[in-house]
């Protein structure tokens, strides 16, 4: 374990390095460049609230920041894990040529993309004073969903960027993957809206759900966090993240044969 | 935890390589579950080194020679720490730099200077130092204000100058040269050289493979023959290189 801590410590510089150069590069080339992390999020907000507002009837004044709240904190998911399902096989060259420990590219991927959802999450406040959802102390209970948020893309990150060494089609496998979790997140739309009874247990089953709905509460609704989602999430995210640092370490002296 | 003897900086103890040749590469998961099923999952075993073993003291210059697919890029490799040997183990005292490809931690789309900083990382340099050391670096690549301009845009030689420039700027412990002396045009070549010599005469210990059995002659102080995985020569420069010429000139009498 020393040993680890003491190679994580010498690389922090290159962690740093590679964090900075997935984000410079990201926005070099575009001409709104950064801005596009504000924009985009808006705009599907936009036209989501056009497309579903008649699913809740009218008055619901804050359904586009219910939407939001799902929306961003779904797409932080869906293109970390994406960024660092490739994040080997895009790094093949260094990994050939000098030791690097490895786990720091999918680390990389995945921080940067926090990064930059941080950044986005400035449109979830804009939105939310435009349209008056009153802020209660609860909004700093909501450091720990997103948290676990990190954590959980984290460990999915490591598990996916070691399975892409082997198999390559599961980018198309993990792409039907993040489209079933979209659609069972309850981002546009509200899971008591639907008949379904008892059946909550479905979306638990979706570990993003339950995260969601403990960022939902503490910034939207102004409620302490739902315990029985806490100990879901958290559940998911260290349990991920721990199978994902297993299977990473497992495998990776193979990865140079495959890459 | 090492067990070196005072002087040593490197001990290769038995190691040995093998590779899993698949008949044709299974690199997605419908044939794989397929092949599982069915049980066509065969390898073929390829032994690339066989029970590899020296030491290097500090200030050693060692060239390994050998003919085509003798196992000398995986051997360097396997000391590179960038492939783990099947068998065997490595053990080395002070901070190694591996040349086994100059520039293949530059991305593309950074700049020259940019990449000064990433590649330093790479090697494992702290940013003060890179800072430092970052002036002397633009002035032995020769590229000026190309430093400037996005890696992509350079030529090979501009990218070799550049990748060696930040890889010799520190005084490694060990220096690990995989043919990366017969890069760039005669000038630079020369400018190279006589900082590898200015690293000896620091007591840098090299290991130093090329094909130019004359620069290995001229660079180094002890040599190994590897041929098909194994060592089978070991000894001063001149010894192993009389050796690998007669083995040249054997095979072209054939």
């Amino acid at each position: 374990m020393n040993k680890i801590f003491n190679n994580f410590k010498k690389y922090r510089f290159l962690l740093a390095e590679l964090v900075k150069k997935d984000i410079k590069l990201k926005y070099r080339r575009s001409y709104l460049g950064i801005l596009w992390t504000l924009l985009e999020p808006l705009l599907t907000m936009i036209v989501l609230t056009i497309v579903f507002s008649n699913l809740l009837g009218k008055g619901d004044e804050s359904f586009p920041v219910y939407i939001l709240t799902g929306r961003l904190l779904y797409s932080f998911f869906s293109n970390s894990t994406k960024a660092a399902m490739k994040a080997i096989r895009n790094n093949s060259a260094m990994i050939k040529k000098v030791y690097v420990p490895k786990y720091i590219y999918p680390l990389a991927t995945v921080l940067s993309n926090y990064l930059i959802f941080l950044i986005s999450l400035i449109m979830l406040i804009v939105v939310a004073i435009v349209l008056h959802v009153q802020p209660t102390w609860h909004i700093f209970s909501a450091i720990i969903p997103l948290f676990l948020l990190l954590i959980l893309a984290l460990g999915c990150g490591m598990i996916l960027s070691t399975m892409a060494v082997f198999f390559r089609d599961l980018e198309y496998l993990w792409g039907v993957v993040l489209m079933l979790i979209m659609y069972t997140s309850a981002i546009f739309y509200k899971v008591s809206a639907l008949k379904i009874g008892n059946k909550v247990w479905i979306f638990q089953c979706n570990p993003l759900y339950s995260i969601i709905v403990n960022f939902r509460d503490a910034v939207l609704y102004g409620k302490s966090l739902n315990l029985n989602a806490l100990l879901i999430s958290t559940a998911f995210s260290f349990g991920t993240l721990l199978i994902g640092m297993l299977l990473f370490y497992k495998n990776q002296d193979k990865f140079i044969l495959n890459i | 935890m090492e067990v070196l003897v005072k002087e040593e900086v490197l001990k290769v103890e038995n190691v040995s390589m093998k590779f899993n040749l698949m008949e044709k590469k299974v690199d997605n998961l419908k044939e794989y579950v397929i092949k599982m099923i069915k049980r066509e999952l065969r390898y073929q075993e390829f032994w690339a080194l066989h029970d590899i073993s020296f030491t290097l003291n500090k200030g050693d210059r060692l060239g390994i020679l050998g003919f085509n697919g003798a196992g000398k890029s995986t051997l360097l490799k396997i000391i590179a720490s960038v492939l783990k040997p099947t068998e065997g183990k490595v053990t080395m005292k002070g901070k190694i730099v591996p040349l086994l490809e100059l520039g293949a931690g530059f991305d593309l789309q950074y700049t020259g200077a940019e990449n000064i900083y990433l590649y330093g990382a790479v090697l494992g340099y702290s940013k003060e130092f890179i800072k430092e050391k970052y002036d002397e670096i633009v002035a032995f690549s020769e590229l000026d204000e190309f430093i400037h301009v996005p890696v992509k845009n350079y030529s090979s030689g501009m990218k070799a100058r550049l990748g060696f420039s930040i890889a010799t700027i520190v005084e490694p412990d060990i220096l690990i040269l995989d043919e990366v002396l017969s890069v760039g045009d005669a000038k630079f070549r020369k400018k190279s050289e006589k900082r590898i010599k200015d690293m000896f005469d620091k007591g840098t210990t090299v290991l130093f493979v090329s094909h130019s059995l004359e620069q290995v002659k001229r660079l180094c102080s002890r040599a190994i023959l590897l041929e098909k995985g194994r060592i089978i020569a070991n000894g001063t420069v001149d010894e192993v290189s009389t050796f690998y010429e007669h083995k040249i000139n054997d095979t072209s009498n054939d």
